[in-house]
This record gives C-alpha cells, structure tokens and sequence, in this order.
C-alpha cells in the first residue's frame, strides 16, 4: 500500500513546467546566455572549418596529453562556475538581512558550489595533471588502457554537464553537498534536482574509478628500465597511492548514490524515516568515501608541491623515504577517521574517542611533510617563480588548515564549532591551499611542458598575490565569525548579532579573490597571444624524465626508452652528460594506439540516459541504455591494433627540437 | 596494445604479451573495487537486515531447498570455468567452449531459479518497497544477479570471437580475465548464501 503512493507521488511530481525553471531573472540570463555561446561555439568552429580537427586531434583522442589538457581546460570552466556560486554566496551575506538571495536560490549555491569544487574542479583538475606528466615522469609512451582514459573523461565530462544543466532545466540539488537524509529524501525534497545529485555523480564517479585502476596498472607496469618504486618521482608516488584510494573509497560512494537513487526513485527504504530505514547510514557511507576524497584530491596536491619545491631549490626532495612512509600513512589513517564529520549526532564518547584519536594522529605524518618540504629549501639555491610562491605560501596556509583541523578534530571541543562558519573556513584553509594553490602551481610549472611557451610570470605574479592575500582576507574572518556563533548554511542574519563587520570584510575579500582568478584567465589569453615561443625544452633546469623531451611533447613522447640509475634522473643525465644524444642506429618504429569513437559516444549515451534518469522517464532511459550496451558490445568486438610510427618520421621530429637546443632563451639563470 | 610486437612464447598464452599482462592486472584491481563495492551492499545488509517494518521476516520468505539449488548450480559452473581454462591451457579450443556453454548454461539456470524466487517473494508481499530489511535483500541480491546476467552476456562475446578467431594471445586472454569475473561472482555467492540465507535461517 504505501509503495503505491509512493508511486503515485513519483509520477505526480514530474510536470512539463518544471522542465525550465522560469520568472528568475538570474536564471533566465543564464539560459539565453547558455543559448547564445552554444549557437556561438558551433558558428565560429563551423566558420573556421575546424570541425574536422576538433574530432581528430581532440575529441576521439587517446593521447594521455591530450586528455590531460581537456580536463584541465572543464576544471578551468568548472572553477568559473564554482567561484561565480561563491561570490554569490558572498554578496548576499555581505549585509545583514540581505535580499539579493532567497533561501531556497542559497540553499542551491552551496550545495552546486561544494559538489561542482571538489567533484568538478579540484579532482579533474588534479588528473589532468596527473594524465599529463605521469607518463612522462616514468619515461613511457602512454597510460597503460589509453582507450579506457578517454572513456573516463567522457564519462567525466558527461557527470558535469549533467550536473550543470539542473541549473537552467529541472532546478538544482539543494541539500548541500552531503546531501544527508532525511532531508535529501523524495519526502522533503521532492523536486528532481537530487536526483541530479544521484545520477550526475554517479557518472562521473565511475568515470574517477577508471582512473584509479589505469594508473596503479601504468604505475606498476609501465615505468621505463630502472626505475624501482623507490626511484619513483614524488609526484608519481602520490598518484599512485591516490589510485589506490581512489579504488578503495569510489565503490562505497558508487554504492551509496545507487541507493540513494533506489530511495528517490523507486521507493526503497534505506535512508527514509518510514519502513525501518536509517537516515544515518548515508552519513556514514557518504564519509567512508568523502573523507579519503579529502585525500585523494589532497595528495596528488603534495606530489605537486614535491616536484616543485625540489627544483626550484635545486635539490633532491629531502627525506624521500619518511615522505613515501608518511604518503601511506595518510592514505591508511583517512579510512578510519571518517565519523568526525558527525561528533554531534549520537555517536557516543567511545566511538568519538576513537575517531577524534585517529583524526589527529593524521597530522603526524603530514607534519613530517612539512618539515621535509622546508628542509629541502634549506641551504637550496631557491629560485623564486610563480610556481615556487604558491608552494611557498601553501606552506604557512595549510599550517593553518591543519591546526585548525586539530582542533576539530577534537570530538568534545566539536560540539562547540560543528556547523559553524569555523569549519567551513578550515576545510577551505585545507583545500585552497592544498589543492587549487597546487594546481595553480603544477600550471605555472608544466604549462611549457604542454604548449611550448611560458605564462608570464610578472602577470603571474599578480594573480598570486592578488588571489593569496582575497584568499585570507575573505576566510580568516570566518574563523571569528564561525567562533562567535555564525553558523553555515544560513543565507543571512540579523543586524544585532554583530556579524556584520566581518562579513563585510570576507566579502571584500572575495572580490580581491576574484580579481585574481581574472588575472590568471588574462595570463592565459596573454601568454598565447605573445610568449616566447623559442624557449628551451627545460626552461627551469629541472629534474624529472618530463624535461628530457621536447616541449610541447611529441605524440609517442620519447623517441628511445631512458634507463634511469638514481632519483632525479634527468638532473644526473645532465650533470654527467649521459643519454641527452639520440643515435640514428637507436631509432625503432614505435607502436602507438589509434584514436576511437566510442569514448565520446559512451560519454554522451551515459549523458542522455542519465538526463532521462533523473526525469523519471523510466521507459526512455532503458532505450538509451540500450545505446550503452551496444558501445560495450562494439568495444568487445574491436580489434583495432593500433599503428606504427616509421622511423622516418622519428627521424624528422627529433631533429626538428634537438637541432635547436642551444639557440633557444633559456629562463633559468 | 603499446608493446603488443614483443611475445614471449614461453607464458601461457593469455600472458604472452605486455598488454595482456597489463589488462590481467588491471582486471584484478577491477576485482578490488568490486570487492569494496559488495563488501558496502553487505555492511548495509547487516545494518538493515532486522529492520522488517512490519513486514515480512526471512524466515517467512527464505524457501531453503530453491536456495541450495541455486548455490549448487553456480558453484559447479564455477568448476565447469576451471576445466574450461583448463582445456584453454592445453589449446583445446573446442573443449574450452563446449565447457564455457555448460557453465553458461549454468549460470542461466541459477538466474532462472533467482527470478523465481524474487517472484516468490512478491507474491508473499515482500517487495523492494515493503521494509528497509527487503530493500537491502533485494538491492544485494540483484546486484550480485546483474552481474551474472552481465557476465552471461559478456562471456557469449567471448565465446563469438573465439569461434570467429580461434585462440589467439587476445582471445585467450579475454576467456582468461571473464573466467576470473566468474569465480569472484562465486565467491561472492558464497557470501551470501552463509550470511544472507543461512544466518536468516538460524536467527
Ligand atoms: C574560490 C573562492 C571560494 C569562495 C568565495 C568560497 C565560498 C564559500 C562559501 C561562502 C560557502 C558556504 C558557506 C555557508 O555554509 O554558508 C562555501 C562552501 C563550500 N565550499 Fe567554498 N569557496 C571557494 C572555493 C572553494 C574551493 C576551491 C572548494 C573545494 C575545492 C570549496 C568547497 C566548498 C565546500 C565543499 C563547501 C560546503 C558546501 C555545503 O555546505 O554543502 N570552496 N564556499
Ligand atoms: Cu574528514
């Protein structure tokens, strides 16, 4: 009986209106812009006749560097759009009793905000780097399953859309980022923009799965003669022990939306009030995974900041192996300290014990980081670069994250700043620094690597400042505020509570914050228009196998397979002058792997599937999925064997870059 | 598919080449987060599992003479895959796909006999929607159900291109890694049958 009207209320709730969201100002200027670009986009790519090359070169890729640059231009755009939400959010509490958001447009913006940074931004941002230079830094030719990578980030790109469509068609996800029960429920939020949540993530979740299981195979197998695990770049191990919690945490959260999915849509009983369910079950699978993803994006971040404090110090890492140790012991201690998230909800002194103890003893391990990365600039020749100011500010914000952590971490203080503005200035003071601070670092630092030209870096020097101090100034004062009472998620409050001074303050501060991501769009647009593009292929007298090919990089990457004898292998090849010289008689053919179709057609069948998913429109979304079976069945029955690059071609790219080694400006004096 | 031209002769032939190797293991960290994925469906099942709402108990819809049929079914299609990889080993292309039918045919039999049993269950009242104890039951069997559905679908891939192929470095390998899904799918079942069925029985 109750299944019935569940049932009924189900097919109820899915009306043609609800399909665009209309009478929103904000909403419809979206919309027409969305329209506009789109008509744009395809007008401009048609007048250029580049549609041929953009499905050859890019969208049917399978060139580990290719799909390194897609991710990294979506989590670009996706950062746009998650910082366009933050200076919303910002705006309207600038003021008490603000009117320029309503509750329900706030409730929304957190939640696409919190979904679209860490989902969208920081973790393709994050593989984009990783599919770029890992490969390179073992010295291989490609990702061990190269098909299997575009396929993820179809699969990625699709979740994102997906999820960035609930905007104008259907309505938002407004349940935060968590998205707990019994709120996130078909009871209390009927609508279908958590079903956006649900499908959207799934998505791109199996997508992030994928990766994990290509790179621990790359990593395994696929590093060049010599390099024993420990030889490996500090970059490489992080994204190796990255994919092993990637593996580890995404099937709980592959599980958790399955059935979140089961509650809303066909009327389960796993998180629901009625028919026995339990509400904090999703609490605690959503952590099981959420907080290893606090690592997942959190570690490739230090390998990052590894490869770049070496260089720019001039210095093997110090401490290679405490910092191997204390990767995994991160990696093992994030499994078991997920239940911090809800000191509050009943968990009982014994079990908080346990967590808040675990929950500490992470800083060991991530303190024994930090003194490594500050011991490796001692005595160094540091050569401050753009990419070398963020490591080094990173290095006194994230103390500040982690100390602040600790004081969360404790479960009896907790009751004191749960749900306050304190926390979300500590989780931002961890993942600002830690993540975006690291890619825009890895950016500064591997962009010559991937164009063959340079951001400038006086104009990288305004975006860092610019970003850094609108970076403190907008959440420091959250610490205070969240210290005095001001809790999260609340879209205003009222003039006696004295809160005003310093949301003012933050708000200012999300603007200086702002003017420096513009800065950072403007080096881009500058850089293309007027770097040098005669620049050497290791502008920065680097280290690692990356530098030792040319810039950009030739599709199969190296023309001979190096042998690696130490750690920093390219920093010893110079110094002793050994393996820089490639010899006609070393020239073989190399096997390459052939572009395909059927990533993006994956992506876009699971995109459409998924749309009609979260309408509800069961019979139309079985039909779709009749389209991804057969992309499966088509990829079984595929034996494409790739192609072989002749040595003559070989012959003349080589040539092209070693020739003009040494008449090139080189950037490091 | 990188270093497919250099075959080592000496490995049987589903390792012979570098990428094969390659999709083996990759196959075996997919079996990780399978193993994550099930060992989550079971969590929720021993968090859900006396959660009735009312509704009906296991033992009131466990019939355990359908359950011992299906366990014995798949556990000898299990055996039947060994042989298959067995006779795959000894390049007996025709005894590796007559004994890949058998475990196929298997395998449809114990999916026969799990429908069954779902439609069972209906008819005692015990849907999906009914409690928070037949939601999880449900959710896990069919999970475990779709996979040996998917695995039927895939393996008769398989068996085409092996037909249209006969056994090469690539076949072998393909058998090999969806021989690997089956015994996991096994050893899953095993699971379930102890800590689904059995444990119901005995509560
Ligand atoms: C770039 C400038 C950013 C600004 C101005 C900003 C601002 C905010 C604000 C105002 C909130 C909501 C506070 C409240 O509860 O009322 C918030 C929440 C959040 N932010 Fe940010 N943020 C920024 C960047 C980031 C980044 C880079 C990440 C992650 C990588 C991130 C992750 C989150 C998450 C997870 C939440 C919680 C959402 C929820 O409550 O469900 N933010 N942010
Ligand atoms: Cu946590």
């Amino acid at each position: 009986m109750k299944a019935k009207i569940t049932m009924e209320v189900t097919i109820m709730s899915i009306k043609w209106d609800e399909f665009f969201i209309t009478g929103d100002p904000l909403i419809l200027g979206s919309q027409i812009a969305i329209v506009l670009t789109m008509i744009g986009a395809v007008a401009g790519i048609t007048y250029l006749k580049k549609w041929k090359y953009l499905w050859t070169e890019w969208l049917t890729t399978v060139d580990h560097k290719k799909i390194g640059m897609m991710y990294i231009i979506s989590a670009v755009l996706m950062f746009f759009r998650g910082g366009m939400d933050g200076l919303l959010m910002k705006a309207q509490t600038a003021q008490p009793e603000m009117g320029f958001l309503d509750s329900q447009h706030y409730n929304e913006i957190f939640t696409t905000h919190g979904v679209i940074m860490i989902l969208f931004m920081a973790m393709p941002f994050l593989i984009g780097l990783m599919n770029v230079v890992i490969p390179l830094q073992i010295g291989a030719r490609d990702v061990a399953f190269p098909q299997l990578n575009a396929l993820s980030f179809w699969l990625f790109f699709s979740g994102a859309m997906l999820f960035n469509i609930s905007f104008v068609i259907g309505g938002s996800p407004d349940a935060g980022w968590t998205s707990y029960f019994p709120l996130a429920g078909k009871e209390f939020s009927p609508g279908i923009g958590n079903n956006f949540y649900a499908v959207a993530l799934q998505i791109a979740g199996i997508g992030t799965l994928m990766t994990g299981i290509n790179f621990i195979v790359t990593i395994l197998k696929m590093r060049t003669k010599g390099m024993t695990l420990m030889k490996m770049p500090m970059f490489t191990w992080t994204t190796f022990v990255t994919s092993i919690l990637i593996v580890a945490a995404f099937p709980i959260f592959t599980v958790a939306l399955a059935l979140m999915t089961f509650d809303r849509l066909y009327g389960t009983h796993f998180f629901t009030v009625s028919g026995g369910g339990m509400d904090m079950l999703w609490a605690n699978l959503f952590w099981l995974w959420g907080h290893p993803e606090v690592y997942i994006v959190a570690l490739p971040a230090f390998g990052i900041f590894s490869e770049v404090i070496s260089t720019f110090s001039r210095k093997s890492l110090f401490g290679y192996k405490s910092m191997v140790f204390s990767i995994l012991g991160i990696a093992l201690l994030s499994m078991v300290v997920w239940v911090h998230h809800f000191y509050t909800m009943g968990s009982g002194p014994a079990v908080n014990s346990f967590f808040s103890i675990t929950t500490m003893a992470i800083a060991i391990p991530t303190g024994v980081k930090m003194f490594n990365w500050l011991f490796t600039m001692r005595k160094g020749r540091i050569k401050i670069s753009s990419a070398m100011l963020w490591a080094l500010a990173f290095v006194p914000c994230f103390v500040i994250g982690g100390v602040t952590g600790v004081m969360l971490a404790m479960g009896a203080a907790d009751y004191q700043y749960h749900n306050t503005l304190f926390l979300v200035a500590h989780f931002h003071y961890v993942l600002i620094p830690g993540v975006v601070f690291a890619v825009f670092a890895g950016l500064y630092y591997w962009w010559p690597k991937m164009f063959g030209f340079m951001l400038n870096e006086k104009i990288g020097k305004w975006h860092f400042w610019l970003f850094v101090i609108g970076f403190n100034v907008t959440f420091m004062p959250m610490f205070f505020l969240g210290l005095n009472g001001a809790v999260r998620r609340a879209y205003t409050y009222s003039a006696e509570s004295g809160f005003a001074p310093l949301f003012m303050l933050s708000a200012i501060g999300s603007i200086i914050l702002a003017a420096g991501f513009a800065v950072f769009c403007y080096n881009i647009y500058w850089s293309i228009r007027y770097a040098d593009r005669n620049i050497s292929s290791d502008p920065w007298d680097a280290r690692t196998l990356e530098w030792s090919t040319a810039s950009p990089v030739q599709f199969y990457n190296f023309a001979k397979l190096q042998e690696v004898k130490s750690l920093d292998p390219f920093w010893h090849m110079k110094k002793k002058n050994e393996g820089l010289t490639l010899y006609d008689s070393e020239i073989e053919e190399i096997h390459m792997p052939s572009n395909s179709w059927l990533p993006i057609y994956m992506g876009v069948i699971f995109g459409i599937a998924g749309f009609l998913l979260v309408f509800e429109w069961h019979i139309a979304a079985a039909l779709a999925a009749i389209g991804i079976f057969a992309g499966l069945i088509i990829r079984s029955f595929d034996y494409n064997e790739g192609f072989h690059v002749k040595k003559d071609e070989i012959h003349r790219i080589e040539n092209a870059w070693r020739k003009t080694e040494g008449e090139v400006h080189d950037h490091v004096s | 598919m990188i270093m497919s031209a250099k075959v080592d002769t000496s490995l049987p032939l589903e390792y012979q080449t570098e990428q094969d190797r390659m999709n083996i293991l990759g196959f075996w960290v997919f079996l990780g987060a399978e193993i994550v994925l099930f060992a989550t469906l079971f969590g929720v099942y021993g968090v859900l599992y006396e959660r009735f709402a009312g509704g009906p108990t296991h033992k009131d819809i466990f019939v355990i003479k359908d359950v011992m049929i299906q366990t014995v079914l798949l556990l000898t299609s299990s055996f039947t895959m060994g042989i298959a990889i067995f006779e795959m080993r000894r390049h007996n292309l025709k005894g590796l796909i007559i004994w890949l039918v058998i475990t196929l045919a298997l395998g449809a039999g114990f999916l026969f006999m799990e429908i069954n049993e779902f439609i069972h269950y209906a008819h005692e009242g015990a849907t999906m929607q009914t409690s928070a104890f037949l939601s999880s039951l449900f959710v896990l069997l069919g999970t475990h159900g779709a996979h040996v559905t998917l695995g039927i679908g895939w393996a008769t891939m398989v068996i085409i291109q092996l037909l249209k192929r006969g056994l090469t470095p690539t076949t072998a390998r393909k058998t090999f890694i969806i021989g690997l899904y089956w015994h996991f799918l096994d050893v899953v079942w095993i699971f379930i049958f102890t800590f689904v069925y059995l444990k119901g029985l005995v509560a």
